[in-house]
């Protein structure tokens, strides 16, 4: 059990799965281990002999067996085609996955990071020849103000995590401009915060207050000036919130913070609800990160990468890292050394996630200024669509209010049912869904935070609220069965969470000899 | 728009639904005079084939280094990628999944995760590795901050053979958080003493081999003058193949080991996305920043596998984490993990064996110039040249004469006073052709 009683382990013994000779069940197919299966000596590369030469390794050759094995094409193919197979995809259904932005990835953009002028080009080339590659970043940069009417942007990190770190450094670099550095060094952050963002503060020394949301699920500018002194360096807040509300008082917030000569660090993770509605610039937000990612489609890819660059405020935009790219009469440039300028350093080796960026800038010229205005009001009907379909049944914590692109429910309406959000999100793994994020924000008990993304068309919205009302009814009729054992037919069961945490076992080692 | 699937009546029947009178109604909580009435200042909606002809146009504006003979390494590193990896990693299955937190209908990753961790375990000579960082910069930084936790030491001395941008950014990040660095001066032939400027209050050494001007360095006394003062060694490498010929930074002793992983699997990219790499003992696993994949048993009794050891995560333990790391480098890292099981060890040595072959011929052929000098005692595939000119000037020479001809030491290190020093690569992709017609277009230059 976690904190919020989210079972870590399974719980119950469950019914028996009729076997078969090999493990599979049809396409559902078991995948031993490369370890297992591949040889030493086996290759899938076919690699010249090169002609006798004189090494140069002087006494540093590697001598012993390095423990990597090998499979031939044919069977690496086979490896990964069957690995894949046990994964949930956007491409294959709904993924609600709230706050993660799981939105359909055009292939068109993995075409153009393909181009040989873009994914073919040496980051340390001569600058006369990458001109195409500056320009792209540049022509992103510049959409990238236009839609956040903000001064300057960092375009090096590469991921939202580590954008917050590049903004949260420029905020200090100009507060110790200000020679305000041992002063100045408290964030708030409110307890509904990804836990990146207080994780981004401690890591430059910043201590970290909490700041309370009202029962509306929003902070008010109230609350932000008792929290403020002259100890305050910046906050840290997500808008729209990870309880998919826009933060109403945020203009009153970011006059607090000024007033204070303090910063406004915006989580800008779910910008992808109000782009072309609103700009953060014009709501006094001084650094805000953007998951290009999440708002602009660059797929996840199980994991990453991602990109996150960050837009700075005037105020702050002279503090932004190198590299940054430069115009410089016919020809661009690109500044990679700080110099005498308040660059406050480098986040990064070379200049950003280049084949990101390029994807990025392929979603927001197809979509285009009314695209990406159409695409932010689709996503927020789908949500309050999804919302209006499901209030009935499910609690939502904040009432009936209007959400952006993600609508939040908790689990009070599963209380006398005995089931937990973890159950019910595993019931809909069944129903060929993936689940929605579940036990996040921490603020709400048994979150289930639900982001349908502008993607799905009426007749996939329909269907998948019909599953979460069938799926909700069940429960509150005690169906506990079709909860408790879920899931049934996916490629595994429940998993031991516990085991994996007390007996970590992080790669494979070659079984003793029996 | 080709993308979004509502029409417009779809949308008046979801406005009904919602009982709201127009779209608008659902956004009135962004204050009145703070929305925007018009559209965004840019283009309109674009046709696929209209993005592709002005994408196209804009790639054809650089140089691909496929079309030049090309000899720059310096941290990025040009091989070839079998045509099955690229295929197999835009398996949607893969590439539009999210990270594994359903593990039941995740397992795919999981499993490929579990194995590149062992892949790279076994590569780095290192009892247990992460799911990946962002890039090997970011990982060295990291090695730092998890060594200052190790020790509960604050000062890092970094190599002057370390990549010089992998420096700027660990010392970006020292400064940020008020802890101590050293920076060593560029060591360009591999004979600094690091050893004597490590003392009581030293965290860690962060030492790269084969370091910047591509030397091999022998880390183990190294570690073991690291360790004599309660000390870490944080090893570094940016070019993953030459762990295929060189001895492990685990064999020599190292207790924490980053590089940079795009060299297997991953195109140049123009410096990103990239794969940082991060090794550690097991007994500092849970100090160790980023994701890791485990094995355990699902409700039926099967090997399964998990993200676990969360508890050292920014998502649970928020300020008190490790790292504030979140998205990673995942599919970098299937695309590192394929590779590398394409090229099993027989592969992979007989790839480190060539690079070898043709960097000795190139150094040769370079080093018969007159007025150029080979600065290396040894070298894998990377090696550093002193010409007689502006080795910046000179390699836009070379450039215009359609050679990419290395990485002149002053784009990274201005100040140094190495403005006549190249950094040269060499790899597989380089032809004996290549090869000859660098040192003669050298020759021409000089």
């Amino acid at each position: 059990m976690n904190i919020q009683g989210r079972p870590t382990r399974p719980t119950q013994a469950s019914p028996a799965r009729r076997g078969s000779f090999t493990g599979n069940r049809a396409l559902d197919m078991e995948e031993a281990l490369i370890f297992e299966t591949g040889r030493l000596d086996a290759s899938g590369v076919d690699i010249e002999h090169p002609a006798p030469f004189a090494s140069r390794l002087g006494g540093h050759a590697r001598a012993g067996e390095i423990g990597l094995p090998g499979l031939t094409e044919p069977e690496a193919v086979r490896h990964y085609v069957r690995l894949s197979r046990n994964n949930y995809s956007i491409d294959a259904g709904l993924y609600p996955l709230g706050s993660c932005t799981m939105k359909h990835n055009p292939r068109l953009n993995e075409k153009m990071a393909r181009l040989p002028g873009f994914c073919d080009v040496h980051p340390l080339q001569p600058i006369s020849t990458v001109q195409g590659a500056l320009e792209l970043i540049d022509t992103l940069a510049r959409k990238l103000l236009t839609m956040t009417g903000m001064s300057a942007v960092a375009m090096s990190p590469k991921a939202g995590a580590h954008g917050e770190l590049c903004g949260m450094m420029a905020i200090k670099a100009a507060i110790a401009a200000r020679g305000e550095e041992k002063t100045r060094n408290v964030v708030l952050v409110p307890d509904s915060a990804h836990g990146t963002n207080p994780a981004s503060a401690a890591l430059i020394g910043f201590s970290v207050r909490a700041v309370p949301a009202g029962a509306d699920g929003v902070v008010s500018a109230q609350s932000v000036r008792a929290a403020l002194g002259p100890d305050v360096a910046a906050i840290m807040l997500t808008n729209p919130n990870t309880c998919g509300l826009f933060e109403r008082d945020i203009v009153g917030i970011a006059d607090a913070m000024h007033e204070a000569g303090a910063y406004f660090y915006c989580d800008g993770a779910n910008f992808n609800a109000v782009v072309g509605k609103t700009r953060p610039g014009d709501l006094g937000v001084d650094a805000m990160h953007i998951n290009l990612h999440k708002t602009f489609s660059t797929p996840h890819g199980g994991g990453g990468p991602g990109a996150g660059p960050v837009v700075f405020s005037e105020r702050l935009a002279s503090f932004a890292p190198v590299p940054f790219v430069v115009s410089g009469g016919e020809a661009l440039g690109l500044v990679e050394h700080a110099g005498d300028s308040r660059a406050f350093g480098r986040m990064s080796a070379f200049h950003g996630q280049m084949g990101m960026f390029v994807r990025a800038l392929a979603f927001i010229l197809s979509h285009g200024a009314d695209g990406l205005r159409q695409a932010s009001e689709d996503a927020v009907l789908a949500a309050n669509y999804v919302r209006a379909s499901l209030g009935d049944l499910m609690s939502a914590p904040f009432g009936e209010r209007t959400c952006m692109h993600e609508v939040l429910f908790d689990d009070r309406w599963l209380k006398d049912s005995g089931l937990t959000t973890l159950d019910f999100a595993k019931a809909m793994i069944d129903e060929g869904y993936h689940p929605m994020t579940v036990y996040f924000p921490l603020v709400v008990h048994g979150a289930m935070l639900i982001e349908p993304t502008e993607s799905e068309s009426k007749a996939s919205l329909d269907l998948f609220i019909m599953t979460l009302r069938d799926l909700a009814m069940s429960a509150l009729a005690g169906e506990r069965e079709r909860f408790v054992d879920a899931p049934l037919d996916a490629p595994r069961r429940r998993l031991d969470e516990t085991r994996a945490a007390r007996q970590p076992i992080l790669r494979w080692t070659k079984p003793a000899p029996a | 728009m080709r993308y979004l699937p509502l029409d417009a009546s779809d949308r008046a029947l979801m406005l009904a639904r919602v009982g709201a009178a127009d779209i608008d109604a659902l956004f009135s909580d962004i204050p009145a005079d703070k929305r925007l009435s018009a559209l965004l200042d840019m283009p309109g909606s674009m046709s696929e084939l209209e993005v592709e002809r002005a994408l196209t146009t804009m790639a054809a504006r650089n140089v691909a280094a496929g079309s030049v003979p090309f000899f720059l390494g310096a941290g990025a590193y040009r091989h070839h990628i079998p045509a099955s990896v690229d295929h197999l990693i835009q398996r949607s299955e893969f590439l539009t999944s999210y990270t594994p937190y359903q593990p039941e209908i995740a397992q795919g990753t999981l499993q490929a995760l579990f194995e590149f961790q062992t892949q790279v375990a076994a590569l780095t000579g290192m009892e247990v590795a992460n799911a990946s960082m962002y890039d090997g910069s970011t990982a060295c930084a990291e090695a730092m901050l998890m060594a200052h936790r190790l020790t509960r030491r604050k000062k890092a001395v970094l190599s002057g053979g370390l990549h010089p941008q992998y420096s700027d950014v660990a010392a970006t990040l020292a400064e940020m958080a008020g802890d101590e660095i050293v920076r060593m001066s560029l060591d360009v032939r591999a004979s600094e003493d690091i050893g004597a400027e490590i003392d009581d209050s030293t965290s860690c050494v962060i030492v790269q081999t084969p370091d910047f001007f591509g030397n091999l360095r022998d880390l183990a006394p190294i570690a073991a003058a690291a360790h004599a003062k309660g000390a870490l060694l944080v090893a570094v490498f940016t070019e993953a193949v030459s762990l295929g010929a060189v001895r492990s930074p685990g064999e020599m002793g190292a207790d924490i080991v980053v590089g940079e992983g795009q060299s297997i699997g991953n195109a140049l990219n123009f410096g990103g996305p990239y794969l940082g790499l991060f090794a550690a003992h097991l007994k500092h696993v849970r100090q160790m920043p980023g994701r890791l994949a485990g094995e355990t048993l699902d409700a039926d009794g099967r090997r399964s596998f998990v993200l676990t050891l969360s508890t050292r995560e920014q998502h649970i333990r928020r300020e008190k984490a490790t790292s504030n790391i979140c998205t990673n480098s995942g599919l970098c890292a299937l695309a590192f993990s394929i590779h590398l099981t394409l090229l099993g060890e027989a592969g992979l040595r007989r790839l480190a064996r060539v690079n070898h072959a043709h960097a000795v011929d190139l150094a040769e052929r370079l080093g018969a110039i007159g007025g150029v000098s080979m600065l290396n005692e040894t070298f894998f595939n990377e090696f550093t040249i002193r010409t007689p000119r502006n080795a910046r000037a000179l390699v836009e020479d070379l450039a215009s004469r359609g050679v990419i001809g290395g990485l002149p030491v002053s784009r990274l290190a201005p100040d140094a006073g190495l403005d006549d020093l190249l950094v040269v690569a060499a790899t597989e992709l380089n032809s004996a052709a290549d090869r000859a017609a660098y040192a003669a277009a050298l020759a021409q230059c000089l």
